[in-house]
């Protein structure tokens, strides 16, 4: 496959390492007063979706960028690459 | 032996002769022949036996499809099995042997298998060899391997070179028979960067084995001038003996050129084969069409082939297979090789089509009827017909070619789990709309079969590919026939019948598998075996699916194809491996003072890809034990000295380094004053440990972490999720330094004397306590980090110096230690003295255990959100009574306390339920003169002092143990703080 890496351009998906569904970014507020049934089902409850997923993707041989990739699970088709940090911002993580 | 099988011209080099051997007879053939070809010149047919029956065999065909003719090709080292004879190219010296025969290819012992058919039926390996079930592995399945299966491996190392490579290009072309050339001529007079490949060592595909023109010159030679065109134009690039083997993501395509098979051995420097992985941004698909037989009785004896291959050996090879041929075909083109052989002065015993509007000839006889039964023991001698009046005639031949029609190479459309679909008119299937991404088919792989079709299928592929305009340029005249097919798939009655030769799958297989309820395509193909192997099925495929589908009352497409997958055709491992093998198989990573280890002979262990000391043997030592017991004695006595430079090292800087170390560890950082050291444990979100390490502070906004030398990657990768995706507003940034410094231990009680030699500052206690940190210099002015850490127990320090000065700090502190009797020390004294202070390693951190287990659960601070924090709260991981991290000795002192035993109450029953813990990290105490070990123990806090059994049934070991404190050389930390 081919990562069309929003600073870097195409590279292959040799130089990168996978880590899963990109709800990963979306770690739950520690102080909530549902913080363990939160965290429970951040760490363990995934999608499996047949068709386009966002998932996390790390340039390990590159300039070590997280990616969130969207990618169709059926066709490896690839619809779009952003940079991690700017997703986790979008959706509210700060510091 | 002459070779009375030549006849007129081809497109082999008479000028040249080669020599060879099969079966240990010498032939001769020449340059352009493969050996199958060679073979049939010499009056050889039988080239192999079946694969369960052990049947006479010999080629069907004359390209990649060939199920029978499979060869060991070459001797000693080189030897390869399953080769096919009808690709490999001929060489002067080729040596080769048939397989899969006990005793002579003509006497073989096994052909008794064919008596004994009825019970070797789809399904035997299931059905006889069920019961007794230790029988299997012991009895049954030598038998069968050594009985049933195709060549031998050589079992030496072999002794060729594999390259990889990567290939940029705008078009890659797949097949250079006329549609692939007619692409790559547009494409590349249009300036494109073009790659060609085809699997055959001369492009042109059937160009080379028809006798129709091109315009003003034959097909070979229209084939040859566009090659030779193509090869002035700098931007195409022309790779033949190359298979593109799979089309994968992204217009990623994998192709392997065998650069050197063709030779006797590689020339100097050259490898073998090389791996292609070739990025195009459009692919054009000409890989041809694969024609197919017709079952019948007795349909697989030496010298019955496919029409169109018997074309191919007297057309490109100047062969006949045999003086008197006759041909069974059910469609127009099985009469083109009758009229190409008779043209060269075959007889034509006569042409059998089933249809009752097939092609007359003037020349010679068509019959009308079904070609039912063969005969002749070691090759075809006659032909029996069934006329469609019921009469029947022996038709006296050597060579029987059957054409059942041709089937578009879909193979690569399928590798994006593309689905071929039916045509009717070629009762064929071809490709599906669902292609690969960038991927057109042109040609015969579409279903234009004709030349012309072919011709103009490619340019417009090449044009549509690369957006050309204008007009399209002429094409030169062609043959343009259209395709006339009656469909027939096997003679009815038959049951003997081969469909699929390479694994002996017959008619009747697929009848009884059918009965016996495998109904699927993919269940049919695994019960019977049918289209496995080396072929995959290319010839027999589509036969197998006719019968089932009559079966069933379905049509084909409704029963639909088993899918294709990579690779095309069968490829080495070694070229998928490359240069990745034995010492190269990873990279190694050597530390800065690696060649001054290995000046002081020391003992290497792989840890990841570092190369690291293990233990520095002396003159006169003779064990692994004696060398590790003095490193440890005497470090503790005096000073040791240990290379650490292979530990994760990562540098944090930034406003809120002090803040991202609080998440990224479950204990506290915010308040670590600068020029303090702390240890850090870090979990997992889940609340396992994950890693431990220390954090140096050596500036208010600057952190050195240290990782585990396993982990060093991950946790790299893990900080940084942690930066960019769950803090992303943190002022922080990380970088891995690992490799820009060397770092040493300096353990002992003279390690401060020693180091006092070689640092320029006041490091006395008072000046650098117990967990200080620096920046300093050393040796009057070079940059350096001290820590004064320890993983031994002892009064120890950590010095790093940029990695191109470590070699030299290592001889420094050799020389200036002398007079302290200075001893490196490797990985295993290291692992004896933290074992001996207590400390937590991989073996304790092991993916399962947590804060708690490792005895450090009020480590986790509450005052701050950290990374597994909550988790590791959780119920299941606090229950009363949780394993807890001890030490364990033996109550006799010569017993061991292996690693892995279990612990089990003194007086309790020993079994799995009554587990109470087990053994994680062992070693012998030089210091306390007996075994002693950690572990994890259940409440195993309360516990000190009880004695226990440690048992390990497994390597017969029961000990009596006594639970201790994990720290067993001196638990205060007095000579931490000395």
């Amino acid at each position: 496959m081919i990562i069309d890496h929003p600073l870097l351009g195409p590279r292959d998906s040799a130089e990168f390492t996978y880590m899963g569904d990109a709800r990963l970014i979306d770690r739950p507020d520690p102080d909530a007063e549902t913080a363990a049934q939160d965290f429970y089902e951040y760490g363990y409850l995934r999608d499996n979706p047949a068709g386009w997923h966002d998932e996390l993707w790390f340039h390990e041989a590159g300039d070590r960028s997280w990616l969130v990739v969207t990618r169709n699970t059926l066709t490896h088709e690839i619809s779009k690459v952003q940079l991690a940090r700017d997703v986790a911002r979008s959706r509210g993580r700060s510091k | 032996m002459t070779q009375v099988n030549r006849i007129g011209r081809g497109q082999v080099d008479f000028t040249k002769t080669l020599k060879f051997s099969f079966d240990g007879k010498s032939y001769t053939g020449h340059p352009g022949d493969t050996l199958a070809s060679a073979l049939l010149a010499n009056g050889v047919r039988l080239m192999g036996r079946s694969f369960k029956y052990h049947r006479p065999r010999g080629p069907l065909s004359a390209g990649s499809e060939e199920p029978n003719a499979l060869v060991e090709l070459r001797s000693g080292a080189r030897q390869e099995p399953n080769t096919r004879a009808t690709t490999a190219e001929l060489f002067d010296g080729l040596f080769a042997k048939s397989q899969n025969r006990l005793g002579s290819l003509k006497f073989d012992l096994l052909s008794i298998n064919d008596r004994f058919s009825n019970f070797l039926t789809a399904g035997f390996y299931y059905k006889t060899f069920m019961w007794p079930a230790a029988f299997w592995e012991k009895l049954y399945e030598p038998i069968i391997r050594k009985a049933a299966g195709l060549g031998a491996l050589s079992l030496k190392d072999d002794p060729d070179v594999y390259d990889k490579g990567f290939l940029h290009c705008d078009l890659l072309i797949i097949g250079a028979g006329p549609a692939g050339l007619s692409a790559a001529l547009t494409a590349g007079r249009a300036g494109a960067d073009v790659i060609l490949a085809d699997e055959d060592f001369r492009m042109g595909g059937r160009l080379n084995s028809e006798t129709f023109a091109i315009g003003d010159a034959s097909g070979a030679d229209w084939a040859a001038a566009s090659v030779a065109e193509l090869a002035s134009l700098p931007n195409v690039r022309l790779m033949s003996r190359t298979t593109v083997i799979g089309a994968f993501d992204h217009g990623i395509y994998g192709a392997v050129e065998r650069v050197s098979d063709h030779m006797h051995t590689p020339d100097a420097g050259k490898p073998r084969q090389v791996l292609w992985r070739i990025y195009t941004k459009q692919t054009v698909l000409a890989a041809g069409a694969i024609e197919r037989p017709i079952a019948f009785e007795n349909n697989d004896r030496p010298g019955i082939m496919l029409a169109s291959a018997l074309r191919t050996y007297a057309n490109r090879f100047a062969v006949a297979a045999d003086r008197r041929v006759a041909i069974f075909t059910n469609n127009d083109d099985g009469h083109r090789t009758a009229t190409d052989l008779y043209a060269r002065g075959i007889k034509i015993a006569a042409v059998v089509d089933p249809r009752p509007d097939a092609p007359r000839s003037m020349d010679y006889e068509v019959l009308r009827g079904e070609v039912i039964d063969t005969k002749g023991r070691l090759g075809l001698t006659f032909a029996e017909v069934k006329l469609v009046d019921g009469s029947m005639r022996t038709l006296d031949c050597g060579a029987l070619g059957l054409s059942g029609g041709w089937n578009p190479n879909v193979h690569l459309t399928c590798h994006q789990r593309g689905r071929p679909t039916w045509n009717a008119d070629l009762a064929a299937f071809v490709p599906g709309a669902d292609l690969p991404a960038g991927m057109t088919v042109a040609g015969a792989a579409q279903g234009d079969l004709s030349t012309a079709g072919a011709l103009a299928g490619g340019a417009k592929a090449a044009r549509a590919a690369l957006g050309l305009k204008g007009r399209m340029a002429a094409l030169p005249e062609t043959e343009d026939a259209p395709v006339n097919i009656t469909p027939f798939w096997y003679v009815e009655g038959c049951a003997r019948a081969w469909l699929d030769q390479q694994n002996d799958v017959t008619v009747k297989d697929v009848k009884l598998s059918h009965q016996e309820g495998f109904r699927s395509v993919e269940h049919l193909k695994r019960y019977t075996t049918l289209g496995m192997a080396t072929d995959q099925g290319k010839t027999s495929n589509m036969g197998g699916l006719a019968i089932m589908a009559e079966l069933a009352g379905k049509t084909i497409p409704e029963v639909g194809t088993t899918i294709f997958r990579p690779p095309y055709t069968p490829t080495a491992i070694g070229v998928l491996a490359g240069r990745h093998r034995e010492q190269e198989f990873h990279p190694k990573r050597l530390t800065p003072s690696h060649k001054w280890a290995e000046e002081q002979g020391a003992v290497f262990v792989e840890v990841g890809n570092w190369l690291r000391a293990q233990w520095f043997p002396l003159p006169g030592e003779t064990t692994w034990r004696e060398s590790v017991d003095r490193e440890v004695l005497a470090t503790r006595k005096s000073v040791g000295v240990c290379d650490v430079t292979t530990l994760g090292k990562v540098d944090v800087q930034g406003t809120d380094a002090a803040a991202f170390l609080n998440k990224i560890y479950c204990n506290g950082f915010a308040k670590l004053a600068v020029g303090k050291t702390r240890y850090g444990l870090m979990l997992r979100e889940d609340g396992i440990a994950m890693d431990d390490g220390t954090a140096a502070r050596l500036a208010e906004d600057h952190f050195v972490v240290t990782t585990t030398t396993a982990n060093a990657l991950p946790v790299y990768r893990h900080m940084e999720f942690v930066r960019q995706c769950v803090c992303p507003d943190m002022d922080v940034q990380l970088i891995s330094t690992t490799e820009a410094w060397a770092q040493y231990a300096v353990a002992g009680s003279n390690s401060r004397k020693l180091l006092e030699k070689i640092v320029d500052q006041d490091i006395s206690n008072d000046a650098f306590p117990f967990m200080a940190c620096a920046n300093i210099t050393i040796c009057g002015g070079l940059r350096a980090r001290l820590f004064r850490i320890s993983f031994s127990g002892e009064l120890a320090y950590e010095i790093a110096v940029p990695t191109a000065y470590g070699d030299a700090l290592m001889r420094k502190i050799i020389e200036v230690g002398a007079e302290f009797d200075v001893t490196p020390y490797g990985t295993e004294a290291l692992g004896v003295m933290r074992i001996e202070k207590g400390h937590a390693a991989g073996n304790e951190l092991n993916g399962t255990t947590t804060a708690q287990n490792l005895g450090m659960g009020r480590m986790i601070s509450k005052l701050k959100d950290s990374i597994g924090k909550t988790l590791s709260q959780r119920e299941g991981l606090n229950a009363d009574g949780d394993l807890r991290q001890v030490g364990i000795k033996p109550v006799d002192p010569g017993d061991p306390v292996p690693a892995g035993a279990h612990l089990m109450n003194a007086d309790g029953p020993i079994d799995a339920a009554h587990d109470q813990g087990y053994v994680t990290s062992a070693c012998y105490s030089p210091n306390l003169g007996h075994a002693i070990a950690l572990g994890f123990l259940k409440n195993g806090s309360e516990r000190l002092g009880e004695r226990m059994q440690l048992v390990s049934p497994l390597t017969k070991v029961h000990v009596d143990v006594e639970i201790t404190s994990a720290h067993f050389i001196d638990p205060e930390g007095d000579r931490l703080r000395a």
